[in-house]
């Protein structure tokens, strides 16, 4: 671990501020991604911006009928969260099969949107990795990569985004919204947020330097069967070969989004108006384009195989 | 005391203390994070200095040149000692690839440099500084691929005429099935602490053999043996990771010796498994021909793994020379050089890995012949070694662990044509395996002083892994000595004790109890002549000796001095004469969800039969653990090798995924009533391994009833299954 300063920001203008002037720095929430990257080098802020005390902590109602989920929530009350778990239980139930209960007690709304790729080679800092240093090359590409993506990959990195929360906010039509240091404030649709590698796989979402995720919100509730199905080596604690979260109304139509295959929560909106006639034709068009290596092309029979269980499960619950 | 002749009765077979489910003596320490571990050993020597080892960015080549001048300038850094500061160090007896010196990479990871300074973040910081110049060599690295140009490994053993009676059988089977390289993962990684007293060494440690560790340490540094101390009372895991002198000792004494201070050095999660040993990665083709009635008539097992040069083969043919009867038989074994990390012992070597193939085998050979895999195996029980049938076992109650199991899990319930029992979703299916491990005697000596406050102390360079030996060690004194066990102190793992047997092979109970009451014997005979009481009737209880209408407390027997006796157990040709091992029925439920190849273990049962149980909770504990540690190597576990730059590449828990608790059901362990008088005068052998041996092969089964699919690669992941499964419903 590089030496760092570091400051708690009492304001989001203070937060802002502090890291315009410093290039270098990295807000820090939870930190259960950051410290453990840090610790590798693979990430080397010089300061640390300390947002843990700017009151992002509620879940509060939208004008329009969604909720606002402040950034710094923290997993397990977002996951136990009543309104959560009512209106969109797909989020709770994708929450908690991620990390351990520790883990989730310490780990933020934003900071989750932020977790980077557990691509083994990411990890190791003796082998090339374009992600951690650009124009090294990619060695997951010829080596290990059962875990890695199929789809929405490039020639310079094929790592996947590792996250469970944001594929069950994908699927609820999230946005992000932030703060910049100039005081702006926009709104990212939750769909644009997360960059495709192309070439140029270190730039890993649409955040400008210094800019700052102060909510999520979500869009008035839309009913439905709600399911989050992760499938993975063991049955707790790693993360997802495929993982599926889907809103299915009784006429069987719905949305979905995917997991553990992309750089991004993987979704299609074309490819859901296949949802009614079950889990083979909408996974053609959800999975058009994919480029799968020979350790990891099981991941498209896969994804088709737990969309076919989760419609299953739909169909059962609304019988 | 030479241990020739079968044991007859003696005080252990009063069982007051011996055979009963103790607490463990430790527990409270354990339990409350007072037992001081290596790395927490801050008591023992001021002036700490803390270690950080640089590991090899490449798996084969030469250091071309190394800058430290950064890495010297950093904050808090004391020292820096680099390969290239010394020749290669000399290679002790029980390492493969030398650990330290030079400018030789001969696998990924090896220990190259290690940086003292006053903080473990300012010696971490300041290694990532140091600038490593490589010349890459291309290797070896891909077992599959070496396989056609691997060597025999010693001899091929031949009973009978393989070959015609296989080609006669009426039956056959002849598949391969392979294991991946799997990785200790105990949860306290290797760590050492080092002091230097003059040219005298120190080293608080995580060891599980005590008296090779100090020889190995000597050998390493070019030291007398007796200028080195080790201490290791308390070790968090090994499971065979920690029998050998590893780098953390080295670069803890080396750093201790340039820092003119003593230096702590653990190993980080992310280098152990390419710094350290590893469970070898296995090929296997196995051969049966039976005959309709179900009679083995010929049966070989080869094997081909891979190692450094003047590395061990993975023995993984072991079992298959005694489990099963059949007049012609074939074993082999062959040994590929590959440039991988040093392969050694894990958890029950040979048998984990070789059961889990030839147990499959089984089921198959089971299914070909229209029998009940329980009733296959035990049509072919042997109870003489079938390779030289004058050998008896000296206990082998294998038929009763099946039988005993297939009545307890409710076997008769399981459908035997696959695929055919649904619960939703679920496909569910029974599996079964027999366990096999032999049991080791190994010599083992301790030293029991009697106080003159009554209280019993045991020293031995025993160590205690986790498994329960303190405890084990205290009832054994107990029971010999008639004391209650708040009498008995119990000190371990120190060489400047007695040699023991050590932990490993599953070898550590019964040799280092049986060591243990040894040195009692000899102190109850001296407090005997004492006190002028006649040895054969004498009675040792309740604090007091006794004899005849005679009787004094063991406080007036030690005297104001106390006394002090050590012997150890030495052992005879017993092992010749019969063949001594532990048996297992291994019996699972598992479901597999019939659209993604999730499998999950319902239910887990083990009948064991395992000589006398010195201690049935510390034993079950053990056994539930290897079970939990065959579910990972079934389902989860394998080291992954990137065969172009030739590296464990999942090198962490989180990558490395051994099971967690969601993984693990209801598991059950019965042990049957046995005690063994041809292992030692405590009639107890191992247990802690066989609780592993035979696991995977039972979930394998167990995975094929419910589906269908048959997998012979381990580890049984979703991707080997969804091509089997039905088509979606």
């Amino acid at each position: 671990m590089k030496p760092f300063t570091y400051e708690r920001a009492k304001s989001p203008a203070q937060a802002a501020a502090a890291a315009a002037r410093n290039p270098d720095a990295k807000f820090i929430a939870g930190g259960t991604n950051l410290l453990d990257l840090m610790k590798l080098e693979i990430e080397t802020p010089k300061h640390l911006i300390d947002v843990n005390g700017l009151g992002f902590d509620k879940i509060e109602p939208t004008p329009d009928g969604g909720l606002r989920i402040g950034a710094l929530v923290r997993n397990t009350d977002l996951a136990a969260d009543e309104r959560i778990r009512r209106d969109y239980g797909v989020l709770s139930r994708a929450i908690v099969a991620g990390a351990s209960g520790q883990l989730r007690n310490k780990a933020t709304t934003g900071g989750n949107l932020l977790q980077r790729t557990r691509c083994p080679y990411f990890y190791d800092t003796n082998q090339p990795c374009n992600k951690r240093k650009p124009g090294s090359g990619c060695s997951a590409l010829g080596g290990y990569s059962r875990q890695l993506a199929v789809i929405g990959v490039s020639e310079a990195c094929i790592a996947t985004y590792p996250g469970d929360m944001a594929v069950a906010m994908r699927v609820l039509g999230a946005s992000v919204e932030t703060v910049n240091a100039d005081g702006t404030r926009r709104t990212i649709p939750l769909g644009d947020f997360h960059k495709l590698p192309g070439t140029t796989p270190h730039v890993e979402n649409a955040l400008t330097p210094g800019e700052l995720i102060t909510a999520v919100t979500l869009p008035k509730p839309v009913g439905g069967t709600q399911i989050y199905h992760k499938v993975r080596d063991r049955a707790s604690y790693a993360f997802a070969l495929v993982s599926v979260a889907a809103v299915i109304q009784r006429d069987g139509t719905g949305q979905v989004a995917i997991g553990g295959i992309a750089p991004r929560p993987w979704r299609v909106e074309a490819a859901e108006g296949e949802l009614p006639r079950g889990a083979k034709a909408v996974a053609g068009p959800l999975l058009s384009g994919a480029k799968p290596t020979d350790d990891n092309k099981f991941k498209l029979k896969l994804v088709e195989r737990t969309l076919g269980a989760v419609l299953a499960e739909a169909k059962e619950a609304k019988a | 005391m030479k241990f020739d002749t079968p044991a007859t009765t003696n005080p252990i077979d009063q069982l007051k203390f011996v055979g009963k489910p103790t607490d463990r003596i430790d527990g409270k320490l354990k339990t409350t994070g007072t037992a001081p571990y290596a790395y927490e050993r801050h008591d023992v020597v001021p002036n700490q200095a803390y270690g950080f080892i640089l590991g090899a960015g490449i798996a084969k080549g030469r250091i071309s040149g190394m800058d430290l001048d950064n890495a010297k300038a950093a904050p808090g850094v004391i020292t820096i000692v680099s390969t290239l500061d010394m020749p290669k160090l000399p290679r002790s007896k029980m390492n493969i690839a030398c650990l330290f010196g030079g400018a030789e990479i001969a696998h990924y990871h090896q220990a190259i440099a290690l940086v003292v300074a006053e903080t473990f973040e300012q010696a971490r910081a300041a290694a990532s500084l140091i600038r490593v110049g490589y010349t890459r060599v291309q290797g070896k690295f891909d077992l599959a691929a070496e396989a056609n140009d691997a060597s025999p490994a010693g001899p091929i053993d031949r009973v009978g005429n393989f070959d015609a009676a296989f080609q006669a059988a009426q039956v056959k089977l002849d598949e391969q099935y392979s294991t991946p390289d799997q990785s200790h993962m105990m949860m306290e990684p290797h760590a050492s602490l080092a002091a230097w007293d003059g040219d005298k060494l120190t080293v608080w440690t995580s060891n599980q053999m005590i008296a090779w560790g100090k020889r190995d340490l000597a050998t390493t540094l070019s030291l007398p043996e007796e200028n080195v101390r080790l201490i290791s009372p308390y070790i968090g895991g090994g499971f065979g990771g920690k029998l050998f002198l590893r780098a953390d000792a080295v670069l803890a004494a080396l750093g201790a010796r340039a820092a003119g201070r003593p230096v702590k050095v653990a190993l980080t999660r992310p280098i152990m498994a390419n710094n350290t040993t590893h469970r070898p990665a296995t090929i296997q083709r196995i051969r049966i021909g039976a005959n309709l009635d179900g009679k083995i008539t010929a049966i070989a097992h080869e094997s081909t793994s891979g190692n450094l040069p003047d590395g061990k083969p993975e023995t993984a043919v072991a079992q298959t020379k005694l489990l099963y009867a059949g007049a012609n038989r074939l074993t082999s074994m062959k040994l590929a050089t590959l440039d991988l990390p040093e392969g050694n012992a894990m958890r029950a070597p040979g048998e984990a890995p070789g059961l889990m193939a030839l147990e499959i085998a089984m089921d198959e050979m089971a299914e070909r012949l229209g029998l009940d895999p329980v009733e296959f195996r035990v049509l072919n029980d042997t109870q003489v070694d079938p390779e030289k049938p004058d050998r008896p076992f000296s206990q082998r109650q294998l038929v009763k662990c099946l039988r005993e199991g297939a009545e307890h899990f409710g076997w008769n319930k399981r459908n035997p044509k696959p695929g055919q029992v649904r619960e939703g979703r679920w496909l569910v299916g029974m599996g079964m395996a027999a366990g096999f491990r032999n049991n080791l005697l190994i010599k083992s000596a301790a030293r029991v002083r009697l106080g003159r406050d009554g209280v019993v102390t045991v020293e031995t360079d025993m160590t205690d892994i986790g498994t329960g030996t303190y405890t084990i060690i205290a009832q054994t004194a107990a029971e010999m000595m008639g004391v209650p066990l708040d009498k008995v102190v119990v000190l371990l793992g120190d060489s400047s004790f007695p040699v023991s047997a050590g932990s490993g092979g599953q070898f550590g109970a019964n040799n280092s109890t049986a060591g243990v009451y040894a040195a009692c014997m000899k102190l109850r005979e001296a407090i005997a002549q004492k006190l002028g009481f006649n040895p054969t009737d004498i009675e040792f209880a309740d604090g007091k000796v006794r004899s005849g209408d005679r009787s004094a407390s063991l406080a007036e027997a030690a005297g104001d001095d106390g006394l002090s006796f050590e012997d150890g157990i030495e052992y005879g040709d017993l092992a010749k004469k019969y063949q001594q091992s532990t048996f297992a029925g291994h019996f699972v439920e598992a479901a597999v969800h019939s659209f993604t190849g999730e499998t999950r273990i319902r239910r887990m049962l083990a009948v064991c039969a395992a000589g006398r149980i010195l201690n049935p909770k510390t034993a079950h504990s053990q056994v539930i653990g290897a079970m939990t540690m065959g579910v990972g190597a079934a389902l989860s576990e394998g080291l992954v090798v990137d065969k172009r730059l030739g590296f464990f590449v999942n090198h962490d828990l989180a990558s490395y995924e051994v099971a967690v608790h969601a993984d693990i059901p209801h598991q059950e362990v019965i042990f049957l009533d046995e005690v063994d008088p041809i292992s030692s005068p405590m009639k107890a052998k191992g247990v802690g391994e066989l609780g592993l041996c035979g696991v995977g092969a039972a979930i394998a089964n167990a995975i094929y009833n419910a589906t269908g699919v048959r997998v012979r690669n381990y580890p049984i992941t979703s991707d080997k299954l969804i091509d089997g499964l039905p088509e979606m419903v």
